[in-house]
């Protein structure tokens, strides 16, 4: 048998940094090569559910609705659909976090000697990709059933990148949960389950002011519905007549939530992972 | 310990193996008191640890998905060594381990043994100056456990310190220089492994007598006659007396099963193992011990 040493660990800090951005390119590729060995998962997980969503909004249930203020529904349904896709997204990076948490694979990883934030931010480079494919057959869908920006590029691409900002700061939050709750499969089933009612209860499907008072409150200060919100202005699409604070500084909400979101959990995951033990 | 050597970690389950490991390879910070690891202090100088050390927890810790190629490029890669590099590793240690065959399929295709292989393969990946290893062989076929061995022997005689817990006191006796035995929490015996089976007193003598029946009367007769303890194992109908004069000892065991008519079905004259130490020394079987013996629990 051979006998391989392992390289000096770096001394300067234009090393160590390098070293960082290796391991987190090593962590980001793991992450792209479970999709090649998985690929049905990924496509039913973040391309069909997607798109059966706007088929069946779009489709079965929009000939019945109307968007206060006047407006084709599918125009209103499209950037709720997105905002709502880049939540959903924590289902994956949770089940992901946890299930490498409960095997043992974290904590080979703890053993070794790399930058400790490049295991979760690899983690999150790979979960944006996987979120920016999404979004794009997501586009893609919405342009197939009529539905296209109406303020040109620049704004639409303002718009999408919002869309994934918040997907950012979701990421946080699912990497904290599963951290937290590797060891109880049952926590796990029930985030992903509680996607659903915090993603529907927002403005994603529905103007909020069609909803009673106190639920419309809630919905307002959903940060999905701020992000959907600013994403239906800067594509030009109807927004749902709504005169409340929030709905008109949505821009400036759709920055601040995700940047408030980031600040709590991120710190809060690097904790967890850095104390990790069963 | 000495740089080179294989230490051996004995205890029974709940004794605190996996929780010193967990401390040392720096995965848990200890709720009390101090550890070094090659000069560094585990809590405050974590990095310079891990650079230093390999870990093969109890379970095997590899990505179900990826194949075990894949896994081998991967760690390879995070333990810093250049890709092309680390895919030549990858490819030294699947033949190694005996995965060529199955190494461009998905781990969770792996038997466990397989598992079990690849995660030993990945601690071996760059030959750490300490090695923890909890309960290398827990799960191999006895194949499985040889090759890991002369693994282990190898690793050791490159310089690489190897601390190892185990279940099978045989492993302990074949591979380490140097035994520490804990029991709840605490160090209760040091040594080489000689020097253990010598706290357990000399050579024995088991019986296994033909009939359950017959182990009750046969360890009172022995207890009286021999005026010495006994050790009974109702399960295995094993019955076992220390023995100061091999010979002697033997001739009066014969003797006086065959006088109350007891029938044997072996006796055997036996040098003490470490099993005998481990139960000289916690009172208890030793862990490894499945001869229908009931569970250990230390108290």
């Amino acid at each position: 048998m051979t006998i391989t040493l392992a390289p000096e660990i770096p001394r300067t800090f234009r090393s160590r940094v390098g070293w960082a951005i290796r391991d987190t390119w090593v962590i980001t590729r793991r992450g792209l090569a479970h999709w090649r060995q998985q690929p049905g998962a990924v496509i039913v997980n973040t391309l069909v559910f997607p798109v059966m969503i706007v088929l069946m909004f779009g489709y079965l249930l929009g000939g019945a609705m109307t968007v206060p203020g006047g407006g084709d529904y599918r125009d209103f349904l499209m950037p709720g659909m997105f905002a709502m896709t880049m939540v959903f997204g924590i289902g994956a990076t949770v089940t992901a976090v946890s299930t490498d948490a409960a095997r043992g694979v974290t904590d080979r990883f703890r053993s070794l000697p790399m930058a400790a934030p490049a295991v979760i931010a690899g983690r999150a480079a790979a979960d944006m990709l996987n979120s920016t494919a999404a979004l794009t057959v997501l586009t893609g869908c919405g342009l197939a059933v009529g539905w296209h920006p109406h303020r040109g590029a620049a704004r639409a691409i303002a718009a999408l990148s919002l869309l994934l900002l918040l997907r950012f700061a979701f990421l946080w939050i699912g990497v904290y949960l599963g951290l937290r709750f590797h060891s109880s499969p049952e926590a796990v089933t029930a985030v992903r389950t509680l996607e659903f009612p915090a993603g529907f209860l927002g403005s994603p499907f529905v103007a909020v002011s069609t909803m009673p008072a106190w639920l419309g409150a809630i919905a307002l200060w959903n940060p999905l519905s701020s992000t959907a919100t600013a994403a239906r202005q800067l594509f030009g699409d109807p927004m749902g007549a709504n005169s409340s604070w929030i709905t008109s500084h949505a821009l400036t909400m759709s920055v601040a939530w995700p940047l408030l979101l980031t600040a709590v959990f991120f710190p809060l995951s690097l904790r967890r992972y850095q104390r990790l033990s069963r | 310990m000495p740089q080179g050597t294989v230490h051996g970690l004995l205890g029974a389950n709940g004794a605190g193996k996996t929780t010193a490991v967990r401390v040392l390879a720096t995965l848990l910070r200890p709720d009390s008191g101090h550890a070094r690891v090659v000069g560094f202090d585990v809590a405050r100088q974590a990095s310079e640890v891990r650079a230093r050390i390999g870990l093969a927890g109890q379970n095997a810790a590899v990505d179900e998905i990826l194949s075990g190629r894949q896994n081998l490029v991967m760690f390879g890669q995070l333990c810093h060594l250049p890709a092309g590099a680390a895919r030549r590793r990858a490819g030294e240690l699947l033949s190694q381990f005996a995965l060529g065959e199955a190494a461009a399929k998905p781990v969770r295709q792996y038997s466990g043994g397989m598992r079990r292989r690849l995660d030993l393969a990945v601690s071996f990946i760059v030959a750490p100056r300490v090695l923890f290893l909890d309960e290398p062989t827990a799960g191999l076929d006895p194949r499985g456990r040889n090759e890991v061995w002369q693994m282990i022997r190898v690793l050791a005689a490159a310089g690489t310190t190897v601390l190892l817990t185990t279940q099978y006191l045989q492993e302990a006796d074949q591979l380490a220089g140097a035994i520490t035995v804990i029991a709840a929490g605490r160090v209760i015996a040091e040594g080489t492994p000689d020097e253990l089976k010598t706290l357990a007193g000399g050579d024995r003598i088991d019986v296994t007598v033909r009939e359950a029946d017959d182990v009750a009367p046969a360890a009172r007769l022995l207890r009286t006659r021999l005026g010495t303890d006994v050790r009974v194992d109702q399960e295995g109908r094993g019955l076992s007396v220390p023995a100061t004069d091999r010979i002697a000892a033997l001739t009066q065991v014969i003797g006086l099963l065959s006088e109350q008519n007891i029938t044997a079905e072996d006796i055997t004259v036996r040098r003490p193992t470490l099993d005998d130490a481990f139960l000289h020394l916690t009172g208890q079987q030793a862990p490894g011990h499945t001869a229908g013996a009931a569970e250990v629990i230390v108290p």
